[in-house]
């Protein structure tokens, strides 16, 4: 549920210091000459904010308003209706728990339960040393390979409790995760720049790990006439051109 | 078709051909594999013939609704003065789909030659990829495509000396299952608030900027240009007569080998499993999803359903996205349908009282019941009020919300009564997580060996 903080009307946030904001303008410049209106960069803009912050202030609302000549409330309505922006600061990295349904049942609810309890953080907070936030997601597309767990939108596919908690005490200790999808990690802030529509300049980065695990590549690899794990150590299938005895086959 | 032909005459690999090969994100080796042939044959003809190609093919929307491709590029008004929008929807979020996430991350120049090649035929010189923004490695494996499109002349100005300009935004979304609508995302990529639209007008005639504008699903324009490097002959060669063609299925859930199996439309669940290993060892299928969360759920009855548009329909249920998700005897219904639900409430929009209402109330009761607290006439209630949802919301959110209540309450209705008898959830959640019965086999390793290989 969004938490409505009742109180004396906030007063007008304070605009980024000049040199912040003067990137930030040219930024935003680049963001909104890919639309042919203007208005359209505002998703882009919040993503910038946030890559700037680690999550929307008013002062990032401020300044989107200000781009695109709208409202800080019409700025507001926006941000808040998209779960990704954040009202609070992420922590350096942003550990997301698939619970829904396929997920949940395959392990993502225990995995969740099991990380709050490490952490000591509930749904939405942060680590007191500002290394780990943690919440739960919904379906991130990947229910191939569940339970999923995502840090900073990267895919570490077919989680447990364990290899959850290993994850998270590495990432708290500095040491290097590798996500099964996706790249080196970067942290929030620069996963929200690259959001925003800046392509992640690191040399490399764009070629690190393969084209999908073994889930993407089972049904091809049963077309070539390979055999998938867990069918018996057999062949289930024929080989290209290879008689298997079963009924339908033709050589 | 029988289930006892081997997998290699039942699956047809055409989108995931090249993803075993060498770094298939890169426009090299795309090319090795027919890339851009589709757009040569394309810039070769009339654009309205590319349309009527497309159309004749048959090639269906694979997003969920199953719409004519051909159909809604034709509807487009030409000469009429405006700019024309191709917006490609990467919203993937329906809960079970994960089809178009795994083929950009593994082939983005599939989506991008069928952009050129949609935008060419629509006449249009700005098209949009609107990406669900919670997968950073398809953005970035998107953003490096498209460059590299640019730098080869595949787009921009002049396109490989066709006249031809196209310029493709990669837009990524923040947190919004609701615009994968085709008009809430519409109004995203407005830069407001994600809510649907009333059609008519339609996006053919009032769309992105109140200009005329295709909203297709990823795997739909990917299709493309196989069918214009092919010919429609051989796509309607695959499948069957009104579902021609080939697609991805995606099979989750408690089975030995999940994963994208591509085949022609109209293969079975049972040919699916059996050649993919069956139901995870020692369980048996309890109940299953056609093509994600809003399709209405099936049991093993259905195991035969000819998995197209019309099969799955005549079975009361919808070909959705493909997304086959399967539980087994472990899983609890109740605890299923109600996650699915609180999914449904967290992502309704709040536009229209029947889903933003009715979804929460039905978060309510469900929880009760699961929780062994709900009373007499819970169900009844749930039917009523997922009778008030259904076809009376403003957009499909709601009806998909009301799927899994009713389908579940139709097959199930025992569970639920033991739920309300005993008092209690008589499942333990323990016994349907991957580990309860030790690693799946292979399955960790393999990963492990795919992607640090």
């Amino acid at each position: 549920m969004t938490d409505v903080q009742l109180g004396m009307p906030a007063l007008p946030a304070t605009p980024y210091p000049e040199e912040v904001h003067a990137r930030l303008a040219a930024d935003a410049a680049e963001l909104i000459s890919r639309y042919p209106q203007a208005r359209s960069a505002l998703l882009p803009l919040l993503h910038l904010v946030q890559a700037e912050e680690g999550f929307v202030s008013p002062t990032g609302i401020r300044f989107c308003a200000e781009q695109l000549d709208l409202t800080t409330a019409e700025v507001t309505a926006v941000a808040t209706f998209y779960t990704m922006y954040r009202r609070r600061p992420a922590g350096k990295y942003h550990v997301g728990v698939c619970t829904n349904t396929l997920c949940a049942v395959l392990g993502g609810d225990q995995i969740f339960a099991e990380l709050q309890q490490h952490l000591g953080v509930r749904n939405n907070e942060t680590t007191e040393d500002g290394e780990i936030s943690i919440e739960h997601i919904e379906c991130n597309a990947a229910c191939d390979y569940a339970p999923v767990v995502m840090v900073n939108w990267e895919f570490f596919d077919d989680q447990t409790p364990d290899s959850a908690r290993q994850l998270v005490d590495d990432l708290r200790a500095g040491r290097e995760v590798r996500p099964t999808r996706g790249a080196r990690l970067c942290d929030f802030k620069e996963t929200a720049r690259i959001l925003a529509g800046f392509p992640d300049e690191r040399p490399g980065a764009n070629d690190e790990s393969g084209a999908g695990g073994a889930p993407s590549l089972a049904g091809l690899r049963l077309a070539k006439g390979e055999a998938l794990p867990g069918t018996g150590g057999t062949r289930v299938v024929a080989p290209r051109h290879e008689g298997t005895g079963h009924e339908g086959t033709e050589a | 078709m029988t289930s006892a032909e081997p997998a290699e005459k039942l699956l047809t690999p055409v989108l995931s051909a090249s993803w075993d090969d060498s770094r298939p994100w890169t426009l090299a080796t795309y090319r090795r594999h027919q890339g851009y042939e589709g757009l040569k044959a394309a810039l070769a003809m009339p654009p309205d013939d590319v349309i009527a190609l497309v159309k004749d093919a048959g090639l269906r929307g694979r997003g969920g609704a199953g719409f004519p491709t051909g159909m809604k590029w034709q509807f487009i008004p030409q000469n009429d003065g405006k700019p024309h929008y191709l917006v490609v929807n990467a919203d993937e979020s329906e809960p079970g789909t994960c089809k178009d996430i795994p083929l950009l991350f593994a082939n983005p120049h599939a989506l991008i030659e069928g952009m050129i090649i949609a935008s060419y035929a629509i006449r249009c010189d700005h098209a949009f990829i609107y990406l669900r923004g919670e997968v950073v490695p398809v953005l970035r494996r998107l953003h490096a495509a498209v460059a590299e499109a640019y730098q080869a002349g595949l787009l921009g100005r002049d396109i490989l000396g066709s006249g031809a300009n196209l310029d493709i935004t990669v837009h990524a979304g923040a947190g919004a299952y609701i615009c994968g609508e085709e008009t809430a995302l519409l109004d995203s990529l407005e830069g407001r608030r994600g809510q649907p639209r009333l059609r008519p007008p339609f996006p053919a005639i009032a769309g992105l900027y109140a200009c005329p504008t295709v909203v297709n699903n990823v795997e739909s324009i990917a299709s493309v240009p196989p069918i214009l490097a092919r010919g429609k002959e051989w796509f309607k060669g695959l499948g069957t007569e009104k579902s021609p063609g080939f697609t991805l299925y995606s099979l989750s859930g408690h089975v030995t080998n999940p994963g994208q199996y591509e085949a022609p439309l109209g293969i079975t669940l049972r040919q699916l499993l059996d050649m993919s290993g069956g139901v995870r060892s020692g369980h048996r299928l309890k109940f299953w999803t056609p093509g994600g969360s809003s399709t209405p759920m099936f049991t093993d009855e259905y195991l035969d359903v000819p998995l197209d548009y019309e099969g799955v329909a005549a079975a009361g249920s919808m070909l959705g996205t493909k997304a086959l998700q399967v539980f087994d005897e472990t899983t609890c219904v109740v605890r299923a349908v109600t996650r699915w639900t609180e999914f449904y409430a967290h992502e309704s929009c709040g536009k229209c009282t029947p889903c933003r209402e009715g979804t929460y109330w039905l978060v309510q009761l469900l929880k009760r019941i699961e929780a062994g607290e709900g009373v007499e006439g819970d169900l009844e209630k749930l039917l009523d009020i997922a009778d008030n949802i259904n076809g009376k919301s403003f957009c499909a959110l709601g009806d998909g919300a009301a799927s899994p209540i009713v389908s579940s309450l139709q097959y199930f209705r025992a569970e639920y009564e033991q739920h309300l008898a005993e008092r209690r959830c008589p499942f333990d959640p323990a016994a349907s997580t991957v580990w309860a019965d030790g690693p799946r086999p292979g399955h960790q390793s393999a990963t492990e060996r795919e992607v640090h290989a």
